[in-house]
């Protein structure tokens, strides 16, 4: 199987409401400094290009078609999107790679979640029979899976608050994080219940904003004449949409997920988690095998800011750029979509 | 299951799930600029720095090169007629009584067309090619939208080649 190199990441930063500024005017900044790091010119230099985003999220139909407005697309080129995080988009585009159809990829992923309200317009999410019409959406189906935890044992409202604190922490050296600063447990712990038993800081912020990626094959990879970070294993999983179904205090999909992408098959020096609520850090962590010598979300994560559709890759992103610098030698993303930590995809990179 | 519950059970075959949501709608910077400047009564279109096409409304991009466009420019209230329909069946909520025609209009200066009426000429006289006229409202009625033209009209003018049509360069 050919070795899948990721050569260059971009993200915007994380704000939450990018103004008047439509899709084309979000991605084309991010796509012009993904494709000046590679020395390409535009999407006509890659073999293959996918965009994960999601009409609902904005409210404009076919938005995703209108996204293809800033990649220099004439003479037509190959081009696919998935209507979920671009972490799928990377999926596809490997998928595309590794069965000899393209040697490149431009992959972008772009969320305008402020024109909407995200959390309802995320209850579309769910089957439109049983919980759809009940219009439960993410703060709820989060809560809930928290308080099944709390009364389970598995965690307190004080292991919450360290992910939230740690988050803030390491955000700090994140230019593009949208909530950063020093903040103690106790203080977090003195903030009243929004939505109980999550307090506001234990669930993601709304974010705008987009990410690019360049991936290629070693071989092409090497020609261009730029470092690049290794993609050892990719892997998704998706479970029940009914909560019912499934024990919310784990998530099953991870687990099988790192077994297939090999999580445990050498150390993890860092770990990107797609964790929209504090306590998901938790479960993920447990999933994914990952002890305490692992550094989890050392950007952040997207408790710093989440970008819908996009964080998802610049999970991957973030581990990428960190081996590309020379920092660590193996890292581990994650990316997830749906309620509760539906559907999760996890991605183990490794310098050469 | 015994027949008679089967009897009894009336197959479900839909359900009622209405959905409402509720958006804060922006038209993008490029075009925000644009419609601020129809408000004034002026079509202004953008230029891309590399293909020298001009784009009409701007979104901000060359949807060939995938470059940002940022210069800004003004365009003539004269244009040339692309293509064109001629509408028979009444759209509910329309108020224009049908038969109408609605042209894909490229304004002098632009290489892209936009939808918009053409009135005050004969239907069976509407050709490709055709030199035509915008009509704006009276200024006290003009807000951030194209409907601040009324329609267009026919002017005296040879007609356009349509090979040539869109393709006028820094007109």
């Amino acid at each position: 199987m050919r070795d899948i190199a990721i050569v260059s990441f971009v993200q915007s930063d994380c704000v939450r409401d990018a103004g008047a500024l439509n899709e084309v005017e979000l991605i084309m900044p991010v796509i012009r400094k993904v494709l000046d790091n590679v020395g390409i010119q535009s999407a006509q230099d890659v073999d293959f290009t996918c965009s994960g985003s999601c009409d609902y999220l904005q409210g404009a139909a076919f938005a995703f078609v209108l996204g293809v407005d800033a990649l220099g697309a004439v003479p037509p080129i190959k081009e696919s999107h998935v209507e979920m995080d671009a972490a799928w988009a990377l999926y596809e585009a490997v998928l595309k790679i590794r069965m000899g159809q393209a040697d490149s990829a431009l992959l972008y992923g772009f969320g305008k979640s402020s024109p909407g309200e995200l959390p309802i317009v995320l209850s579309q999410q769910l089957d439109p029979y049983y919980l759809s019409p009940l219009w439960l959406d993410t703060v709820s189906s989060a809560a809930l899976q928290a308080r099944a935890m709390l009364d389970n044992g598995d965690i307190t409202e004080a292991d919450m608050a360290e992910v939230v604190a740690r988050s803030r922490k390491n955000a700090k050296s994140n230019p593009h994080a949208q909530l950063k600063g020093d903040v103690s447990v106790d203080e977090l712990l003195a903030e009243p219940t929004y939505l109980s038993p999550l307090r506001m800081h234990d669930c993601c912020p709304i974010s705008d904003g987009a990410s690019a990626m360049v991936i290629a094959t070693v071989e092409k990879a090497k020609e261009w004449g730029k470092p690049y970070a290794v993609l050892k294993g990719i892997d998704h999983r998706i479970e029940s949409h009914h909560f019912g179904a499934r024990d919310l205090t784990k998530s099953v999909s991870t687990e099988i997920a790192a077994k297939a992408a090999g999580v445990a098959n050498g150390p993890v020096e860092v770990a990107e988690l797609y964790a929209p609520f504090s306590h998901q850090e938790i479960i993920l962590k447990k999933a994914l095998g990952l002890g305490d010598d692992t550094v989890i979300n050392p950007s952040g994560g997207v408790l710093a800011g989440n970008q819908m559709m996009a964080s998802g890759l610049s999970r991957v992103g973030e581990v990428a750029n960190r081996i590309i610098k020379g920092e660590i030698k193996r890292g581990v993303a994650h990316a997830t979509s749906g309620h509760a930590l539906q559907q999760n995809l996890v991605a183990v990179l490794e310098g050469e | 299951m015994s027949d008679a519950n089967k009897e009894a059970l009336e197959p479900i075959t839909g359900i009622e799930s209405p959905v409402y949501l509720d958006y804060n709608f922006t038209a993008g910077a490029a075009t925000a600029r644009y419609l601020s400047k129809v408000k004034e009564g002026k079509l202004v279109g953008q230029r891309c720095p590399s293909c020298r096409n001009v784009y009409i409304p701007p979104r901000g991009a060359c949807a060939a090169c995938g470059v940002a466009t940022t210069e800004e420019v003004e365009l003539s209230n004269k244009a040339t007629v692309q293509s064109f329909t001629i509408v028979h069946i009444p759209i509910p909520g329309n108020p224009i009584k049908p038969p109408y025609v609605i042209a894909n209009l490229i304004p002098d200066g632009a290489n892209i067309s936009f939808l918009h009426l053409l009135s005050e000429c004969k239907n069976e006289d509407v050709r490709i090619g055709m030199r035509v006229e915008a009509q704006w409202k009276d200024p006290s009625e003009w807000t951030f939208a194209m409907e601040n033209i009324k329609y267009y009209t026919p002017i005296d003018e040879p007609d356009v080649p349509a090979e040539e049509i869109g393709r006028l360069k820094d007109a």
